[in-house]
């Protein structure tokens, strides 16, 4: 196996097997892909042949979907165990998971479900990263959720918790721009805000995606708006916007296009890095700037 | 400790069950139609889990009847693992006594055919032996001697033409001509990159499943000539072979 | 009767290990019709299968809240019928099957 790669703070896109032959035919300029860990838990088979192949030509990030970090139960150890001889076989650049739950009681609800954010939510995650990066031996980068509800039983603003994980942890952050909007329309809070607040200095990864619309109504076009997670079209022009805003806040990072159900054909899904390419290039202009305008007004 | 997950995850799989309190102060109907999306969210995502793994039964029985199947199926046996291609093991099983399915008798085993499908394609990868290998063993050995089979391999005996329809419903043929009273047997493994269905002779299927079981050759052939009167053993063991089934050759004295 | 009393002998196993060399010794032409002969291959198109991948992504779709027992199999079985004597199912454990219909999910939103 190569030796790990480093993300570069380049655009990469979500890696699918429906995508696997034209990205070896093709070898796309892409700065590195992000593979779903859990999909390359089997024994043997096509998608490690794949994962290895492509391994050799880009840098690759796991992104894991099933580990229940947010859990009320322990984490489950053969998972874990699965995870760590994923990441000692690909070396990956990054490790990242989602600050959420997904199993409880044995069984596996295979959605991202949300966390209330209290004193004892926010220990039990904490010991739960302690447990990964331990075991995996490196920093994991923890991602900010898309919600639908919200409890009543939170004391904390998710960006306080963010922080506090990142402080009492030392894991990084994974900034998932169309997750904040999703959240934001939902909630009815203001994205911008959140972006502005968010600890930026510990991000070490973007995600931008898709999402969907519905209403809280019975009717259609009836009631509140609400956005769904869904990842299943073009990134949103208003993320976009966050997305610049972020990066201009940040400089250059990693940053992923999430495309995972309605899966176009690989050219429309490089087309979208592309775009986010060239928003990081123009943030690289804007942070070779910044420095020199802070020390003119400084 | 209260769990507020306790009830949060009894609430997905239950239509009718209430919120979790967690949530649920004033009971709106906004809260309840947004805990409606995580409902959703895991039984669609559950449901193109399992469409995803069987796509031959779905088309054999039609997307409205898959989903409801699925449906069905998820609330009494939802995953217990995040691997999602381990989900289904169980779904031939509640296919084949599932009432309203009573009309396409043979869809389990559509199903149980599409399971070992796709456990071939995830299986460990192991080098096959040539048949050339069997000339190292001595004359002597040979009854005693006992295969390893390859770790991807699944074997089938069913009542209907399995394979045939299993591969006339992926290739979409219009007129395919099955016989529909002739039951079918086949092998299914992934020697290399690609998963093979081998629709298997008269007695190849009890000659596999000896050697699966740890049989010696010897018994196994002696199996095969049970299930039929023509039983060529030379020919089943070039068969074995030539489709990588076999990955070690176990002498007598190593059993 | 016993697997083992049935079992050949040494020099039978070992003349269909030594036929079934032979034959593999054959030209690739032979050798390849005797592939044939052992069971028809039908493999290929994994890609159109790889079974199901983890996403974290929500769906937008909406999930199906129809009466799943008064629902009939409308796909390509239509092309694959058998007679109504051998479609005959069976519950385990001498379960009932229950006809009742299944409740709503979700409102039509």
């Amino acid at each position: 196996m190569t030796r790990p790669h480093s993300i570069p703070a380049r655009a990469g896109v979500g890696l699918k097997p429906q995508h696997y032959e034209a990205i070896l035919a093709e070898r796309p300029d892409l700065g590195w892909l992000e593979a779903h860990a859990e999909n390359y838990m089997g024994a043997g088979g096509p998608p490690h042949r794949y994962l290895t192949a492509i391994r050799q030509d880009y840098p690759i990030s796991l992104h894991g979907v099933g580990l229940s970090i947010g859990s009320e139960d322990g984490l489950d150890a053969d998972h874990l165990h699965r995870l760590k001889a994923l990441v000692d076989r690909y070396e990956p650049g990054l490790f990242s998971e989602h600050l959420a739950w997904s199993s409880h009681g044995g069984t596996y609800y295979n959605d991202l479900l949300p966390l209330p954010y209290s004193e004892a939510t926010l220990a039990r995650v904490c010991q739960h990263i302690d447990q990964v990066q331990s075991l995996l031996g490196r920093q994991m980068l923890l991602e900010n959720p898309s919600t639908y509800v919200s409890f009543w039983v939170s004391t904390m603003e998710e960006i306080d918790f963010l922080k506090e994980v990142v402080s009492r942890s030392g894991c990084g952050l994974l900034l998932d721009v169309n997750n904040v909007l999703v959240s934001a329309v939902n909630h009815g809070f203001d994205a911008a805000g959140y972006i502005d607040a968010f600890p930026i200095e510990a991000v070490g990864e973007i995600h931008l995606a898709g999402h969907a619309e519905t209403w809280d109504g019975e009717a259609e076009d009836c009631g509140a708006r609400v956005l769904i997670d869904a990842h299943d079209r073009q990134v949103d022009d208003l993320v976009w916007t966050l997305y610049a805003r972020a990066l201009s806040r940040s400089g250059p990072l990693p940053s992923l296009i999430e495309w995972d159900n309605d899966l176009p054909d690989w050219p429309t899904l490089f087309a979208e890095a592309q775009r986010a390419e060239g928003v990081l290039s123009g943030g690289r202009l804007q942070a070779a700037v910044e420095p020199a305008r802070s020390a003119a007004h400084g | 400790m209260v769990k507020l997950q306790d009830s949060f995850a009894a609430a997905l799989l239950e239509p009718e069950a209430p919120l979790p309190p967690a949530v649920s102060r004033g009971g709106s109907p906004a809260v309840q139609r947004r805990f409606d999306i995580y409902r959703n969210n895991v039984t669609s995502s559950l449901i193109e889990a399992l469409k995803a793994s069987f796509p031959i039964v779905c088309r054999l029985v039609g997307d409205d009847f898959f989903k409801a199947a699925a449906t069905l199926y998820i609330r009494q046996e939802p995953p217990r693992s995040p691997l999602l291609f381990r989900y289904g093991g169980s779904f031939a099983d509640f296919l084949e006594s599932f009432p309203p399915a009573g009309s396409v008798p043979y869809l389990s085993d559509v199903a149980r055919l599409e399971w070992a499908w796709l456990q071939a394609y995830h299986a460990e990868d192991q080098a096959s032996l040539p048949l050339q290998s069997l000339a190292d063993v001595p004359q002597e050995s040979l009854p005693e001697v006992r295969f390893a089979l390859h770790p991807s391999l699944s074997l089938l005996r069913s009542r209907w033409p399995v394979v045939s329809l299993w591969a006339a419903v992926r290739d979409q043929k219009d007129n395919p001509g099955i016989d529909m009273t002739q039951g079918e047997e086949a092998a299914v493994l992934r020697p290399g990159n690609d998963v093979s269905v081998q629709l298997l002779p008269p007695g190849g299927h009890d000659f596999l499943s000896a050697l699966a079981d740890g049989r010696s050759l010897a018994e196994a052939a002696a199996l095969g000539s049970q299930a039929t009167s023509d039983f060529d053993l030379a020919h089943h063991l070039q068969g074995l072979f030539t489709l990588g089934t076999v990955v070690a050759i176990i002498a007598p004295d190593q059993g | 009767m016993s697997v083992k009393s049935l079992a050949f002998g040494s020099a039978f196993i070992a003349g269909a290990v030594a036929t079934a060399l032979i034959g593999a010794q054959t030209t690739p032409a032979a050798a390849a019709a005797k592939e044939k002969c052992y069971g028809i291959s039908l493999a290929g198109q994994n890609d159109c299968a790889a079974g199901p991948g983890t996403t974290c992504a929500g769906s937008s779709t909406v999930n199906y809240q129809g009466n799943a027992w008064t629902l009939v199999p409308a796909g390509d079985c239509a092309k694959y019928g058998v007679d109504t004597a051998d479609a005959k199912y069976k519950l385990p454990d001498g379960r009932k099957g229950s006809l009742e219909p299944l409740k709503r999910d979700l409102p039509s939103t």
